[in-house]
């Protein structure tokens, strides 16, 4: 099925809806379209093109709830899913934190929706990789990255009068690119919604560039050092704590959000105050989907505030539990910077260690948010203001919450990409001190 | 919402290694629909020739179809009540070309003899399209058609048989046990896996595949009021490749000794009690002096380490540079297998792959590009011996066959190189875990898996546990805590001084083991028995914030 427009979607909607017996009904179409390629050892490896639609039928009886799932559009398709979610709301148990259906709401659109990229190709994608590869042939590297583009469409209507439309194009690119003696290895990654941003052969200079001048790299002690994250690195990094902006969490004291002796540390000084957080999915630069899955509208919310803890995502359920407003999921996070560009903040470092990006970040202790992982793909010393040489990748065994205490200075906020989620953000490189590095890791 | 922020956001810490993912996600259907066989395999054959007979016509040399449907059943509750029962199925057909010596892929959930032609002629059109790039023509090991042939996991009980009612009784009374006990919050869940999958190809297999696995878990937390510390302990359980029987232990599935550890079969009633006592005993544990130790680690815990530290870098793709844009390449380069003599560990070390194992997750008769399935060495008295290559790999390594290693998380996905079950292999010599500790002067036993990470080429790795009991002159001393070991990981391999024997061997595993782009999850086994590492580096967690 192709991506449906927003009155194609809502027509469907009513015509399912239509069936429904239950108390409340909740009716919701996805469908997605798109395409990839994998390269390696400067040649495509694998490459494919997909595409998937879904209905989902929610019914619910008093408490009960269930839901079906189709993807066949014909009428008595979709009676029969109708039927069968409500067969499954008759049998499901009572659930205790039931909240009722929302009802009507003003969404405004989103920004997220770039013709040119729902009109990628096969082709449009080889040529963007051939691009790429051509850089790391005449830089004699060897390259392997992957571009995947993705047209997707939701919508749910429920019977209380409730209707959302979304549709958003995204295309990212990843590329590393490595020397053939196996000495040095440089990466960049990109992450857009229009496709006319993404230069792949700029990139991949860009990766080119820290390949060759990471080769040759020195070892230095472990220990606590100054560091300047890149905002590759500072978005994965961070990712594992914006997950973590849960207020039940918190209040039920298995988070490093949780207060201790009780509660949560809305209203508290986490952090320096150069630290301010914040989600708005009407952000030029990263916009995001204007409501989310329990039809809330999302607007603008600060997170951090100079370093306080503003605000932490409530359910509805635990927002009434708690007696306070919901606060939606967000559709995205934005971190504020300063006016530094990276080269300046190169150059007031005495000491330092530039990383380019991070690999493997995996909590260790929930209770502080400990994170352990390596930096990867260009680590260099930094001596007098100056990158002297490159060095062997690190272990850390830090907090993201600690580095945020330990902020130096913050650069110019850019669009950035997690590399394990994909998702985008936009983060500024930073300057932090005594991050701690707890040993050595032989890997290029 | 994306699937990928679905995947995210309900990651719940299942043992997800690269990425917090789900294999085959689908979408909620009724539970009765699982008890349905699906598809009939002669109109599966059908529509398979459909395909092939399509991606030929336009210029195919090679295809392979799959059709697939793939179930998962989750039940998850915390406390006392149900927080969700999710009943998803995902339905679909994935097509595989080759055309102008490129591979090509498309996927389509329409599954109707017009949508799959279709998808078959986008399939060799990406592939033509890619041919542009590439100079090296794909090289495929050849192989054999097996005709129509069917292997299923060999299950006592399909656990989509047993009524969800008797799941959430199960769980709601281990979180009862854990309520009881003093824990303060319990989450549990059961997570079931049906994966049918037919195969066809131009090599002229017809393979109808219906695998099983299971994974019943829970995570259990005790806060100290006072101080406001927390500690967890989740369960001893491992994911498996077989049925609901996997809940059904007797007194010969239990291993005794400082906690009961289960072997073939699982009593989470029993482990939801001691872990709750575990649990208790954490908050008061000592925290850990930083230093060398020696770790005797039970298998519950090793398999993560055999899992990031020797089966990922035996990976083939990983070690040609495929995997480099992501998860990353590997220490254990050609060369080193050319040599012969590249002493990965100790002599005491064998370590096997294996795609038949009885009860573990990566068991099938046949993989995801129609290969027959088997076992092998990769590591053979300390020395690099083998890899883990695929079809389009083999020549590499000299081999006319593949070794059947390739797999697909779902219809949607491109099948590629992901590891089979690897193991450790017990030690020859009669020896118990009470014989190794009483040798240990100074060392820690390391019960469960905890927090892990390695680099891109499986160097320096950090592993946490569940568990952790200090050994001071032979005996056990007390629980310690804010323990995660480093090391290189052939210094690691090297400092292995003893291997239980058989009678101690069990398996572990990832029912989420990440790789890919886009990335895939995959389910394997790790199988060993307890064995000790001497002067491993300990660090203390313990931070404040």
């Amino acid at each position: 099925m192709a991506i449906l427009k927003k009155e194609e979607a809502k027509a469907l909607l009513q015509k399912v809806l239509a069936h429904s017996k239950a108390d409340e009904c909740e009716v919701s179409l996805r469908g997605e379209e798109g395409g990839n390629i994998r390269y390696a050892r400067n040649a495509i490896s694998t490459a494919g093109d997909i595409d998937n639609t879904t209905l989902s039928v929610t019914s619910y009886f008093g408490k009960r709830s269930g839901t079906a799932t189709i993807n066949e559009f014909n009428d008595a398709a979709l009676e029969r899913v109708v039927q069968r979610a409500e067969e499954l709301a008759r049998l499901a148990p009572e659930n205790p934190e039931y909240m009722p259906l929302r009802g009507p709401a003003d969404f405004k659109d989103s920004k997220t929706y770039v013709p040119a990229t729902a009109a990628i190709t096969p082709d449009t994608r080889a040529d963007a990789v051939a691009k790429s590869i051509q850089v790391a042939k005449e830089a004699q590297l060897e390259a392997a990255g992957f571009i995947e583009n993705t047209t997707s469409f939701s919508a749910i209507l429920n019977s209380k009068g409730l209707f959302a439309y979304d549709t958003d194009t995204n295309v990212v690119f990843t590329i590393t690119t490595r020397n053939s003696a196996g000495t040095g290895s440089g990466f960049a990654a990109r992450g857009y919604n229009d496709i006319s941003r993404l230069d792949t052969l700029s990139a991949t200079k860009i990766a080119a560039a820290k390949a060759n001048s990471s080769a040759g790299a020195k070892a230095i002690e472990p220990g606590k050092y100054t560091v300047i994250l890149e905002p590759v690195a500072a978005t994965y990094m961070l990712e594992n704590m914006f997950r973590g902006l849960d207020a039940r969490n918190a209040d039920e004291g298995r988070s490093f959000m949780s207060k201790p002796g009780g509660g949560n540390r809305i209203g508290e000084q986490l952090m320096d105050d150069k630290v301010t957080i914040y989600s708005d999915p009407f952000h030029p630069d990263l916009p995001a989907s204007t409501w989310n899955r329990d039809g809330f509208p999302l607007e603008k919310t600060a997170w951090i505030d100079k370093g306080v803890v503003k605000n932490l995502v409530y359910s509805q359920y635990w927002a009434k539990n708690k007696g306070v407003q919901p606060v939606p999921q967000p559709s995205n996070i934005i971190m504020e910077g300063g006016n530094a560009s990276l080269e300046e903040l190169i150059k007031s470092t005495e000491k330092g260690i530039l990383v380019s990006r991070l690999w493997y970040i995996r909590l260790v202790d929930a209770q502080t948010l400990l994170l352990t992982g390596l930096t990867r793909d260009g680590t260099f010393y930094i001596e007098n203001g100056e990158i002297k040489y490159p060095i062997k990748n690190l272990r850390f065994n830090e907090s993201p919450v600690i580095m945020l205490n330990n902020v130096e200075a913050l650069g110019k906020t850019e669009r950035s990409i997690s590399i394990e989620s994909y998702r985008s953000y936009l983060i500024p490189p930073m300057k932090i001190r005594d991050f701690t590095f707890t040993s050595l890791s032989d890997a290029i | 919402m994306k699937r990928k922020d679905f995947i995210q956001l309900s990651a719940m810490g299942l043992g997800a290694l690269v990425l917090p993912n789900f294999s085959a996600f689908g979408t909620p259907v009724d539970p009765s629909r699982f008890l349905n066989d699906g598809m009939d395999v002669k109109l599966k054959k059908q529509l398979a020739d459909v395909a092939l007979n399509a991606a030929r016509s336009k210029g195919a040399t090679y295809a392979d179809v799959r059709i697939g449907r793939y179930l998962n059943q989750f039940v998850v509750t915390r406390e006392a009540r149900v927080q969700n029962i999710a009943n998803a199925e995902s339905f679909g057909v994935g097509i595989r070309v080759i055309a102008n010596g490129c591979w090509g892929f498309a996927a389509t959930n329409v599954v109707t003899k017009e949508a799959i032609a279709k998808a078959a002629e986008r399939a060799v059109a990406v592939a033509k399209a890619n041919s542009r790039v590439t100079t090296t023509p794909v090289q495929l090991a050849p192989q054999k058609g097996y005709g129509e042939v069917s292997w299923k996991t060999p299950i006592v009980q399909s656990a989509f048989t047993i009524p969800v009612k008797d799941k959430v009784d199960l769980l709601l009374n281990v979180n009862s046990i854990a309520m009881k006990g003093g824990a303060n919050f319990v989450n549990s869940a059961i997570l079931a896996i049906n994966e049918q999958k037919y195969f066809a190809s131009t090599d002229g297999s017809y393979i109808d595949q219906d695998i099983h696995r299971l994974f019943p878990t829970f995570t259990v937390t005790k806060i100290d009021r006072g101080s406001g510390k927390f500690e967890t302990r989740k369960s001893l359980s491992s994911p498996v490749g077989m049925g609901y029987e996997y809940l059904t232990p007797t007194a010969d599935n239990k291993v005794g000794g400082i906690v009961t550890r289960y072997k073939d079969r699982y009593d989470m009633l029993e482990d939801v009690k001691n872990a709750t006592a575990d649990v208790d005993q954490k908050l008061k544990a000592k925290s850990v002096e930083p230093g060398k130790y020696d770790l005797v680690l039970d298998p519950s815990h090793l398999w993560l380490t055999i899992h990031e530290s020797v089966a990922h870098p035996t990976e083939l793709d990983r070690v040609l540079g495929y995997e480099a844009n992501y998860a990353g390449t590997s220490f254990l380069t050609l060369d080193k297998w050319k040599s012969r003599n590249f002493q990965f560990g100790s002599k005491l070390v064998n370590v096997v792959a294996d795609k038949l194992q009885p009860g573990s997750l990566g068991a099938v008769g046949y993989d995801d590009e129609g290969v027959q399935c088997g076992k092998w060495d990769l590591i053979k008295d300390g020395v690099l011996v083998n890899y883990q290559a695929i079809r389009d790999q083999a020549h590499i390594i000299g081999l006319d066959h593949s070794q059947g290693c390739c797999y697909a998380q779902s219809w949607s996905d491109v099948q590629f190189q992901r590891m089979p079950n690897v193991s450790l292999q017990p030690g020859k010599e009669k020896l118990s875990v009470d014989d190794m500790i009483k040798n240990v002067e100074k060392g820690i036993y390391i019960i469960g898996d905890g927090s892990f990470s390695i680099d891109q080429q499986r160097y320096n790795f950090q592993f946490g546990g569940q568990t952790f009991y200090e050994i001071k002159d032979g005996k056990i001393a007390g629980m310690l805590k804010d323990v995660a070991y480093q090391a290189n990981t052939q210094e690691f391999w090297n400092s292995c001084t003893a291997i239980a024997d058989k009678s101690d061997y069990r398996l572990g595993g990832a029912f989420n083991d990440g790789k890919g782009q886009p990335g895939q999850s995959n389910a394997v086994s790790h199988g060993s028995s307890t064995t000790r590492f001497n002067g491993v580096n300990v660090i203390n967690t313990a931070r404040k914030i």
